[in-house]
Order: C-alpha cells, then structure tokens, then sequence
C-alpha cells in the first residue's frame, strides 16, 4: 500500500472525479441512444408496406353517378365519377361554410384553400378521388353503393359517430375535425389514373 | 415487515437454507401469520379474488397461444380451431374471454371499496396509486387481447382506439399521423399491427404481476385499512391472516367462481359482441361501433365532449384523476360510515359511473348525449370538486374510539335487540339452553 497515507491526493481528487462520473454517464447515454433508436424504427412502416407505393386504375368502366372503391396502401380510395349537379353543388358552397377550410390535397400546397377545384383536379372535375376513411376515428363512410345514405350533404355519411361530407368530400357536419384527404395521384391518360 | 417474526425453522434444512435464502420466513411471516385487522367485511375479499383473475388469465391464455396464429388472413380461423378442434379448447376460450370480465369486475368493486372505505389516505398513497397502475396495464392488457380474434369488432375497436393518438395532429401537425403509423406498423391496421398487439398481450400480464407484487408490499408495510378506518391499536384488534382470512377470502372465491362458471357455461358469449364472430373486414365499418362493456364509461366520456382532442384528453384523464385521489380528499376520516354528506355523494357517483356504462352503449345523440355529458360532468365534479369541498364542510358522525369499541358496540346492540325484541315464551338464543 505505497499510498495509504497520501492523504493529501485524495481530497484533491474531487473535482477529477465529478468530472469522470459526468462523463461516463454522458458517454452511456451517448451510447444507449443508437441502441433505442433501432429498438423504436422498428415499428415503423417496413419497406415492404412501403413498396406497395403505387396502384394504377382504368376509369373508363365508371358510369357517371358510379363510384369504386380501391385499396391503395391498405386504405380504401373512393373514386366518384360525379354528375353535373354534384359539381355544381360542390362548387357554389362558400368556404366560410366549411368546418375544414384546408383542400388536404397531398398533390397541392398545405395551406391550399378547399375549394371544390382544389378537391378534384382541374379539367378532371368530374371524377373525385379521396382516401375514404374518416378523419374522426378512422371508420368508413358510406355513400359508395347505390343503397347507401349518403348523408345530408350528398356526398358519405360515416355510421360511427355521425360525420357528414359533401360531394368533394369535404366536412359539413359532425365530429370529424378534417376533409377526407386525397391522395397523391396523377392522370396518364383521360382515363386512367396512378395512385401513389 | 411491521410485526415481528416468528418463524422458527424446524429442521436442519430450513435452518441451513433460512440463513441463506429466508423465503419460507418470508411466505409464513407475510401470508400466514400476518396481523389482519378482524372486522373486516367481504368487500375486502376482492384482493384474493383478482389474484385468482390474473393466474387464471395467464394460465388459459399461455394455453390458448398454444393454437393461436397471429397473423391477420389464420387469426380468425386459428380462433374457430381452438373453438371446434383443439380438445377443450372452447372452455380454455370462454374461460379466457369471460375471465377479462370477470377481472374487470371485481377490480372495479375492489376500486369503490377502497374508495368508500378510504383506503387511499395516508399512509396507503403508494398503495391506492400502484392499484391504478395496474387498472392502466389491465385496460391495455384487455384491449390488446380484444383485438386478437380479428374480427369486426377486433379490427375497428383496434381502428378507432389507434386513431385517438391522432388527435396529437391539432397539437403538432403531423405527430399524430407519425405516432399512429409507427403504432401500426404500416399506412392502416394491418398483419404487423396484429403481431405487435399479440406480442404485448403476452407481456402485459407479467408486468401486471410485478406491480401487483410491489402493490402487496405496500399493503403489508401499513397493513389492511377496515370498515371503521381506524388504525390496529392493539394485538387483540388483529388476527392472523392464516385460517381466518385464507377461509374468508376462500369462501368470497368460491361464491365468485359460481358466477363465473355460470357465465362460462350457460351465456359465455353474453358479455361480447355477436358482431366479432365476422371476420375483420377493412373495407367495411360496423354500424355501431362497441368497446366491451368494461370500457363503456369511458367511451361515454370520450364521445361526450364535441372536440376530438379533449374528448381523447377527458377519457385518459377519468383514469389519470384517480392518481391524484389522495391528495384530493380533503377529510382526515376514512371510512365514510362517518361522513353521511360524502356518503351521498358517493352513491350518486356509482349511480353515475353504472350509467355512463349505459350511456356508452347508446347512441351518442339527442337524450343519451345529453345525459352522457351530464354524467362525464359529475364524475369529474366528484373528484375535483366534492371530494376537496366536502372534507371541509361536512359534520361527521360519532366515531368509536378503537375497532375493539366498534365490534363491542355492535355486540351490545345485537344482544339488546335479541332480548328485547324477541316475543315472550320464544327463546330468544337457543343455543344456550
């Protein structure tokens, strides 16, 4: 024991050793960080949810006043070939009117203004394409079959908790905080679309 | 831990392995001769009942995941397997799928106990707050095990609850999508969402064990509050927890499992929903959408307030104010035979409780709404509002003085009125001739 009476070292030692505890527990939980992490991305959508990116659709079979329902992503995508009169009554509704005044148009800017124009695609008005789940708690408006009430503004009413939309898919009452949204799609060709 | 020991080994072994590991030391101080108060009633007897719960849980659902596929194209069919093929396998379910409720229940009765009895206050806060851990881990736990068949009402309840974390998007745009799809393990409720609810299911149940260890150990540090809420003041006021009470809680065990086995075998699908024998299917939503009857107050509350956000924020928070209970009540009494103001008060809170219940099984519009909001206003009102005011203005009654006055009292009365009442020329106790 060459040091047992080095008395001296070991006060001054305090400082020196604060300084080790801090920076090996900094060090650990540097280190743990990289270790969570995989631990939590794992949840995360795969690549294999991932891959099932795009869907292509031929419109050309839909009837006016027909509509489809399509799975894209795992999600039904509601796909209305709209009259003349559902149009124009998407069309002359006010915005003020609107619980939602946001298009949530993945193919458009954020804070694009839900007009009926910025709901279905300019020159393509006639055919509205939206993701048809809810955006109160995810379950799936009716409206798509000939049968179907289609709520008070003509357009699906969501059974759950009593969600209204009009005819561009839009939030006229109830509690769902948001319009449906629509996905990013694009046209090929005069009728067919990609979804994704 | 409060009394002394007196375990004595009585071999060479139990002396060897006493000085190394003392668990018999351990098992006979804590759970044989542990001092227990002697007036108390049966609502105290629900402890032993929901330990009975969870191994019964654990044990028919280690089987049950024996035959279960959980992938979402078998789960439903791999359920009718165990239903048609697996040898007793529909007793091992229904005993599985009515034990949830059964669970649920006597937690339930187990919480009012405590509530009525005061057995939050001081010193059993760690006590009380560990029990609503436990309630948190049992909701997840029986949701999750809610979802495994995969049926229509599996795959929306699991649809819905996920998209309440969407609601975090009004707060921070694009959080709550993130947090749902990492929840879902894709774009919607898929074949890894049902994986990772399985692969939780089976954890939970362990994780409630530990806490339910820890909630034990905080029992045993004060001991068991009683009827009266006055404190053991001497050894006569206790009794060994072994025969008295392993007798009791017995008894208490075996009128429980009357009831259960008469839901197992007589209405074993009465607690569910018929909607669940459909298979899940994404494109189709029920038209009303059901949680099991135990969650019904809380979806009451959910749907009773207009906004998504706070309607998601009221429903946690009916759980999240009862960690808060002890410090909320503001009266030094207990048991509320002493406090005839809150005693009031709390029977209109079961009443509202059992109709939110109700509530939550109705459509959420016109009177039901109505009513719903007027229940979820007083459940809250009773916690944040009654239980601070009410300790502070309310006059409580008589209180004996120990546990040993209370019991003797009592005896005194019974006797009175045996003597008094009885007609003349009946005898009044026949034993003693």
């Amino acid at each position: 024991m060459a040091n047992s009476n080095s008395t001296v070292d070991a006060v001054d030692d305090t400082g020196r050793r604060d300084f080790i505890t801090v920076a090996a527990g900094a060090f650990a939980a540097i280190g743990l960080g990289p270790l969570v992490w995989p631990m939590l991305d794992q949840m995360n959508p795969d690549a294999s949810a991932l891959a099932l990116g795009s869907v292509e659709i031929d419109l050309a079979p839909i009837d006016v006043g027909q509509a489809i329902t399509i799975m894209w992503r795992g999600k039904p995508i509601f796909i209305r070939h709209r009259a003349e009169e559902e149009i124009q009554a998407a069309d002359v509704t006010q915005i003020s009117a609107l619980p939602d005044r946001f298009a949530r148009n993945l193919n458009l800017a954020e804070d694009a203004p839900a007009v009926d124009r910025n709901r279905a695609g300019e020159g393509h008005e006639n055919w509205l394409v939206i993701i048809g789940i809810c955006t109160h708690l995810g379950c799936i408006p009716r409206g798509q079959r000939v049968g179907d009430t289609k709520g008070e503004f003509g357009g699906w009413f969501c059974p759950c908790h009593g969600s209204h939309y009009d005819t561009a898919g839009r939030i006229r009452r109830g509690p769902a905080p948001r319009n449906m949204e629509v996905p990013p799609y694009k046209f090929l060709t005069d009728t067919r679309i990609k979804i994704g | 831990m409060a009394h002394k020991s007196n375990y004595v080994p009585q071999s060479a072994f139990e002396k060897w392995l006493d000085e190394r590991l003392p668990v018999v030391r351990l098992m006979k101080d804590q759970f044989i001769d542990f001092p227990t108060p002697r007036n108390l009633n049966y609502w105290w007897t629900f402890g032993g009942i929901l330990i009975f719960c969870l191994i019964a849980q654990m044990m028919t659902g280690i089987v049950l995941a024996m035959h279960y596929v959980a992938n979402e194209s078998m789960a439903f069919e791999s359920i009718e397997h165990i239903m048609r093929n697996v040898n007793w396998g529909w007793l091992i379910r229904y005993t599985h799928a009515v034990g949830a409720s059964m669970f649920f229940a006597a937690a339930y009765l187990h919480m009012f106990r405590g509530l009525y009895y005061g057995s939050y206050k001081a010193p059993r806060e760690i006590l009380w707050i560990l029990g609503v851990v436990i309630l948190l881990l049992m909701i997840a736990t029986s949701f999750m095990g809610y979802s495994l068949p995969w049926g229509q009402m599996s795959f929306w309840a699991v649809t819905v609850i996920t998209n309440l974390f969407s609601s975090f998007d009004s707060v921070i745009p694009g959080l709550g999508t993130r947090i749902v799809q990492w929840v879902w393990g894709g774009f919607s409720v898929g074949n890894p969402t049902l994986n990772r609810l399985f692969s939780l299911h089976y954890l939970l149940p362990f994780m409630i064990a530990g806490v339910v260890i820890l909630h034990i150990w905080a029992l045993h540090v004060p001991g068991n509050n009683n009827p009266t809420g006055i404190d053991v003041k001497r050894s006569s006021e206790a009794m060994p927890f072994h025969p008295y009470y392993t007798i009791k809680d017995g008894f208490a065990l075996a009128v429980f499992a009357i009831v259960f086995a008469a839901f197992v075998f007589y209405a074993p699908n009465y607690l569910g929903h018929s909607d669940n024998y459909i298979p899940a299917d994404p494109l189709v939503t029920p038209t009303h959408i059901v949680p099991e009857w135990y969650f019904l107050p809380f979806y009451a509350i959910l749907r009773a307030i207009p906004s998504k956000l706070f309607g998601v924020i009221a429903m946690f928070g009916a759980i999240m104010v009862l960690f808060v209970v002890p410090w909320l009540d503001s009266s030094p009494i207990r048991s509320l035979r002493y406090r005839p103001m809150l005693k009031l008060f709390f029977w209109a809170f079961v009443v509202t409780c059992v109709a939110l219940g109700y509530l939550g099984a109705m459509p959420p519009d016109g009177i039901y709404l109505l009513s719903a909001r007027l229940g979820t206003f007083y459940y809250f009102a009773f916690f944040l509002v009654v239980l601070p005011v009410v300790g502070r203005i309310e006059t409580p009654t008589q209180m004996p003085g120990s546990i040993t006055e209370d019991i003797m009292s009592k005896e005194r009365r019974r006797r009175a009125a045996l003597e008094g009442g009885a007609p003349a020329g009946a005898p009044a106790a026949p034993e003693k001739r």
